[in-house]
């Protein structure tokens, strides 16, 4: 049987207390995931855990066989962000090879190349392309994640085109991260200013709700980062990403029954024939996946969760 | 706060450059006959991200603005800024070749691959980073210097002045910034609100809310706009209603109803121009391909006065730019944006 499709945990993108995050990634550590992002990568104000942490942590999860990889923020403003990002390629450079980074920006695409350290190309660089896939792999990217807006008409033909040693790693679950701001949207509705914002996105560990005005959820607030409200689910796909060779595919951390919908995953990657099904209430506002499909990404086309979906938006 | 470093210069202080939006050739007529010292503009496909039905350039209109503005001394400046979709590279670099082959003073790029054929294949056109490409670092900057030979970067809007000078201090690469427009409140190029609405997003069509997805609607006395069936907004009766953008709608977060991301607002810095120079800002953009020739006229004949005095010394605000300007901003309402810590 070849080798299945891996499964990535992604970085956690909610701000999370220190003891919440090094549990976590005890339980990761001990779960069917192969590789594990750690770092912050959205919000530079985010401090439970400081760059030694992140990095003393990644180094823990490659002791324990884990691929790792360090993400950079998405979203570099100063020269602090600039220092911690130099931390983590040095981190990388001095593991000889068992931690990359994660680069979600050109300024780290930059540090990560001059220092000769292999680097994923979040999906925030912008591959949309198969010149712009060959030019960063001739910087020294390994992986790629598509832009999160790609159907599988536009992921199809790159993976297929991609250069030698290039894997293909394809968001499949989670709250998708759709836009950055300067303006702390979080901050902004507890009527705090951005630099005394009180830290408050410590009380929503998966973000705060968004909904039109005649109550539909349509996005979630976490801090300077806009998501959607809906999870992202490929599931139901998994039997074409792995007929499309596709490497490995991302998981984002949410606070509730994460490791559950890693374990569905797990089974229906080990498994063609298996039928998993979602842990209830693992999603509050149901599931889409018109991405995929080259449709709004709020769309949800496929057949399969829709009893999850259809429960968890009744709920 | 600025760090020092070995490596840092002192930027010198500079009077900016004015460039100013043309989504037509009277667009680019007004630009030029009120002052602007360059105008950028894109062509009539999904290579531009301000790909609006009835704007933009054709061959031929391109040409005619480009010999418009070289008569009279000025710059043209193509964007080709959204990003090349997989197997229709040609779309693009068929964009870029016209831009060389028309003679414009520069191409506008977000996409590696794309600068890279730009320098490989037009060495003798000027290639700019576009604020669709995200670089908010001089580490970013510098390295599309490196790699592509970009003269000018255009910083996006997320960035105080401080960190603005931060950058300029560290790069060798112009510096443009966002001075007067609607303001993107995200980071461009790297915001897929639309899509997750419609499909569609700037990065992929070009356009950001676009409108056939758009839906006006009467409910008794209020009306609903709606984008793609979502709900952006409910106007009451008599209350002006503006364009769907969604991240300027007004929604709910916990129990409150407002807009939660942003009102609909302009950003105007006329009051910091005298910063932005001392910054040694290299030019300032002015958004709005979008709109009407009257308002590129309008806009750029009193950016010309403000940025004219910052020659002589005593730079004071006259209370007629602002008035003048109000009246064409978004919802008749300004912002300092982000550079203005304080944001919130």
């Amino acid at each position: 049987m070849p080798n299945p499709i891996k499964l990535a945990i992604g970085p956690i993108l909610f701000y999370w207390s220190k003891d919440e995050v090094q549990n976590f990634y005890l339980q990761a550590s001990d779960s069917p995931a192969d590789i594990v992002y750690v770092g912050e990568s959205v919000c530079s104000r985010r401090c439970q855990l400081r760059t030694a942490d992140w990095i003393g942590l990644a180094r823990d999860l490659a002791d324990a066989g884990k691929e790792v990889v360090l993400s950079a923020l998405a979203l570099a403003e100063s020269e602090g962000d600039l220092i911690a990002l130099r931390k983590l390629v040095a981190a990388c450079a001095e593991s000889g090879g068992r931690i990359r980074l994660e680069a979600n920006d050109l300024g780290a695409v930059k540090v990560a190349a001059e220092a000769g350290v292999p680097f994923v190309c979040g999906p925030h660089l912008n591959v949309y392309n198969e010149a712009t896939l060959a030019w960063f792999a001739a910087k020294g990217a390994t992986a790629w994640v598509p832009p999160l807006e790609a159907p599988r008409s536009l992921i199809e033909p790159l993976h297929a085109s991609r250069p030698a040693g290039m894997a293909t790693e394809v968001f499949a679950w989670g709250k998708i991260p759709l836009a950055f701001s300067a303006r702390c949207f979080t901050a902004r509705h507890y009527g705090l200013k951005k630099d005394d914002c009180q830290f408050r996105c410590l009380d929503h560990a998966d973000g705060l709700t968004l909904a039109t005005r005649e109550g539909q959820s349509f996005l979630t607030m976490n801090g300077i980062q806009t998501m959607s409200a809906q999870h992202y689910s490929l599931l139901a796909e998994l039997p074409v990403l792995r007929q499309l060779g596709i490497d490995a595919l991302r998981l984002s951390p949410q606070s509730k029954d994460f490791f559950a919908v890693l374990a569905a995953f797990d089974a229906a990657r080990r498994d063609p024939a298996a039928t998993p099904s979602l842990p209830p209430g693992c999603t509050e506002h149901g599931l889409c996946d018109g991405y995929w499909h080259g449709q709004a990404g709020i769309a949800k086309v496929s057949a399969e969760d829709d009893t999850l979906a259809t429960a968890a938006c009744g709920a | 706060m600025v760090s020092s470093s070995t490596t840092t210069n002192l930027p010198a202080p500079r009077i900016p450059h004015l460039v100013c939006p043309a989504g037509s050739l009277p667009a680019l007529k007004a630009a030029v006959d009120n002052g602007a010292d360059a105008v950028y503009l894109g062509f009539k496909n999904s290579t531009n991200a301000r790909n609006f039905a009835g704007l933009n350039f054709d061959d031929k209109g391109l040409r005619e603005g480009l010999r418009y503005a070289r008569d009279r001394g000025r710059e043209v400046l193509v964007a080709i800024n959204t990003y090349p979709q997989a197997g229709r590279l040609p779309e693009w670099h068929g964009a870029v070749d016209a831009a060389a082959d028309l003679g414009a003073t520069a191409v506008i790029l977000a996409d590696v691959g794309l600068l890279a054929y730009a320098a490989e294949r037009h060495p003798d056109l000027h290639r700019h980073l576009s604020v669709q490409g995200s670089a908010t670092s001089y580490e970013a900057i510098n390295f599309a210097q490196d790699a592509f030979g970009v003269r000018r970067a255009v910083l996006p809007r997320v960035l105080t002045l401080a960190q603005v000078e931060n950058v300029v201090r560290h790069t060798t690469v112009e510096i443009e910034v966002f001075g007067f427009g609607s303001l993107c409140v995200m980071n461009e190029g790297r915001c897929w609100l639309s899509s997750y609405a419609t499909g569609e997003s700037p990065n992929t069509v070009g356009a950001c809310s676009p409108a056939k997805y758009v839906r006006w609607e009467q409910d008794g006395k209020s009306m609903n706009a709606r984008l793609n069936g979502i709900l952006i907004d409910t106007y009451g009766e008599g209350e002006p209603a503006g364009y769907p953008t969604l991240c300027k709608g007004r929604f709910e977060v916990a129990g409150e109803t407002g807009y939660a991301l942003e009102e609909p607002t302009s950003l105007n810095v006329v009051e910091l121009l005298p910063q932005i120079a001392a910054a040694g800002v290299a030019a300032i953009k002015v958004e709005g391909r979008q709109r009407s020739p009257a308002y590129v006229g309008q806009v750029t004949r009193v950016l010309r006065q403000a940025i004219d005095a910052l020659k002589a010394p005593g730079f004071a605000v006259k209370p007629a730019w602002q008035s003048e300007l109000a009246k064409v901003a978004e919802g008749t309402q300004v912002t300092l944006g982000a550079y203005d810590r304080p944001w919130r």
